[in-house]
């Protein structure tokens, strides 16, 4: 079991399995909010879904959408239960907001760099702290 | 990245919730997104071109009518980008989808919020809009470089939601564009090795632009010599294409845009950390990554992406005066009302119908259900359309010159200016 602190963007609790993208994803665009699957033909994880996994990817890639696709992914239930960035996105921060004051859910938002977001790629499951402790 | 931030009276007295609950909410995004960003002090803005009107799901409309419902109000002017749809598409009186339902109500939600409708992603070629240093909110990714590198203004790329913050409470985050260091040139774009002719060109600026998304990374490029009488329509060909190809969301032009009177001013002293010397080999590239399909049959000439201006307008009239669009062939100009109505009072809307073409308001052309339908070779003169309409439309697509696309909505086949190309082959 191995414990770091991240950086919070969006508080919350969470608890899940992880879901490693190699690659940047478009929230808008290379994710399908109906379902919860990821539609971009280019990135390695495509046809991979997000719903229910604690999502660890390096970055977003587009910016203007990124909100709306992640509101409406928690708006629908087909979400992550948590994501975990390398390079935080207030974008993705904005979203979870949001989706809070609209529809109550929580999908916590956390900032993790170097080796401690590295680590992750080989974790089954993360659980995650409104304080931003994530546990491997 | 975690330095306090620092709230005026009157923002800390809408986080209170003194001021109802829209502007605390409101108030409460900013700050946050201050945070994320690092900044430690907002400030005041006193314009917003917002994005978050285009419908992208149910959450874009729950979140204009809970703000509605919560007693928001734009104070200061708002001017609206596209909508998914167009208002004036008679299909759109009945709308027959979730989507179009969904984007209609979305529009009239920011009419009622009290945007001013303008329907428009290049607002800039509205009167009445930001000048020179003034701190503005800008979600759209060409009007942000526009802004930022033709006008002078200053704004960070605004995702949806937080163009809506920002602009009801008057403060963005102190971060990024807004400040002087964050706008200094960094590279240097180097065309001395292209000919002149070339530069007198349309498509020119397109393929520059596009150049400059594809090699710019995170630095903020400066093109060395654009000339110091270039046109709007030029600089916004070059902030499209470079915003779509690379993210590009600030330039400079040496000699025209006004951060850049002279290279020492763009680079504030220093020197470029990096040059790239753009050659016509480098152009052909962006060519080719700008055309996917071979010549041949057309099935659909797009333009007006952004928005085709008045000067567009000007242009386009003569090349299809007394001819008719193919009858295999659709020929679609998206525009905003307002230039569509001054092109109009010349009689130019008019004689462009009588050709054959569509003109399109309000919304983009590869979003309308037209263009949806369309399964075949497409041709444009806007490397943006280029960028975009394969991954969107499933397309193939040939860019070209405001002339050839003309020829070939005539012809319903490819027409290639040869001498245009010549350079570049």
């Amino acid at each position: 079991m191995a414990e770091f602190q991240a950086r919070v963007l969006f508080e919350g609790a969470a608890e899940g399995p992880v879901l490693w993208l190699d690659e940047p994803l478009s929230f808008w665009g290379g994710f399908d909010p109906a379902t919860g699957i990821i539609i971009d033909n280019n990135h390695p994880q495509n046809g991979l879904c997000l719903k229910g996994k604690v999502l660890v990817l390096p970055a977003t890639r587009g910016s203007g959408g990124t909100p709306g696709g992640v509101s409406e992914a928690i708006r629908l239930g087909t979400g992550p239960k948590a994501i975990i960035m390398a390079t935080g996105d207030a974008n993705v921060m904005i979203g979870a907001a949001v989706a809070k004051k609209l529809y109550g859910r929580i999908c916590p938002v956390l900032e993790l760099s170097g080796d401690a977001f590295a680590s992750l790629q080989h974790a089954e499951r993360v659980s995650i702290t409104p304080a931003g402790q994530v546990t491997a | 990245m975690n330095g306090n931030l620092t709230l005026s009276e009157d923002c800390t007295a809408m986080l209170s919730g003194e001021q109802g609950p829209a502007l605390q909410f409101a108030m409460q995004l900013v700050e946050r997104a201050a945070k994320v960003m690092g900044a430690t002090e907002l400030v005041p803005v006193t314009f917003a071109h917002i994005d978050a009107c285009f419908y992208a799901g149910r959450a874009h409309v729950d979140f204009a009518r809970f703000m509605l419902e919560a007693g928001a109000k734009f104070k200061l002017p708002a001017w609206t980008n596209n909508g998914l749809v167009s208002l004036a598409d008679e299909n759109i009186r009945d709308p027959k989808t979730e989507m179009a339902r969904g984007a209609k109500e979305l529009m009239q939600l920011y009419a009622e919020l009290g945007c001013r409708t303008v329907w428009t992603c290049a607002p800039y070629q509205l009167p009445g809009g930001p000048g020179f240093g003034d701190h503005i909110v800008v979600g759209e990714s060409n009007a942000v470089s526009f802004y930022n590198a033709a006008v002078g203004a200053r704004t960070n790329k605004y995702g949806d939601y937080l163009d809506v913050a920002c602009g009801l409470t008057g403060y963005a985050p102190l971060s990024g564009l807004h400040t002087d260091a964050g706008r200094r040139a960094q590279m240097l774009f180097d065309t001395s090795a292209i000919p002149g002719s070339l530069k007198q060109q349309d498509i020119y600026f397109h393929l520059l632009g596009t150049v400059m998304g594809q090699h710019a990374g995170k630095q903020i490029p400066a093109i060395d010599a654009l000339g110091p009488d270039l046109g709007e329509d030029a600089l916004k060909a070059v902030s499209a294409a470079a915003a779509a190809a690379g993210g590009v969301e600030h330039w400079h032009g040496i000699g025209r845009t006004p951060e850049a009177p002279d290279r020492e001013t763009a680079f504030a002293g220093q020197e470029p950390a990096k040059t790239f010397t753009v050659t016509l080999d480098t152009l052909s590239a962006a060519r080719r990554s700008l055309t996917s399909a071979s010549d041949g049959p057309v099935e659909m000439v797009a333009l007006g992406t952004p928005h085709f201006s008045f000067t567009e307008f000007a242009g386009l009239v003569p090349m299809l005066a007394g001819r008719k669009v193919h009858r295999g062939t659709k020929l679609y100009i998206s525009t905003s009302r307002h230039v569509r109505d001054l092109a109009a009072r010349n009689g130019w809307i008019d004689a462009l119908e009588t050709a054959g073409a569509t003109i399109i308001v309000d919304t983009c052309t590869y979003f309308s259900p037209a263009v949806r339908g369309c399964k075949g070779r497409v041709m444009t003169n806007a490397a943006k359309w280029a960028w975009y309409a394969p991954g969107q439309l499933g397309v193939e697509v040939c860019f070209g010159s405001l002339q050839e696309c003309a020829e070939t909505a005539v012809k319903g086949d490819v027409w290639r200016d040869k001498n245009l190309w010549r350079e570049l082959d």
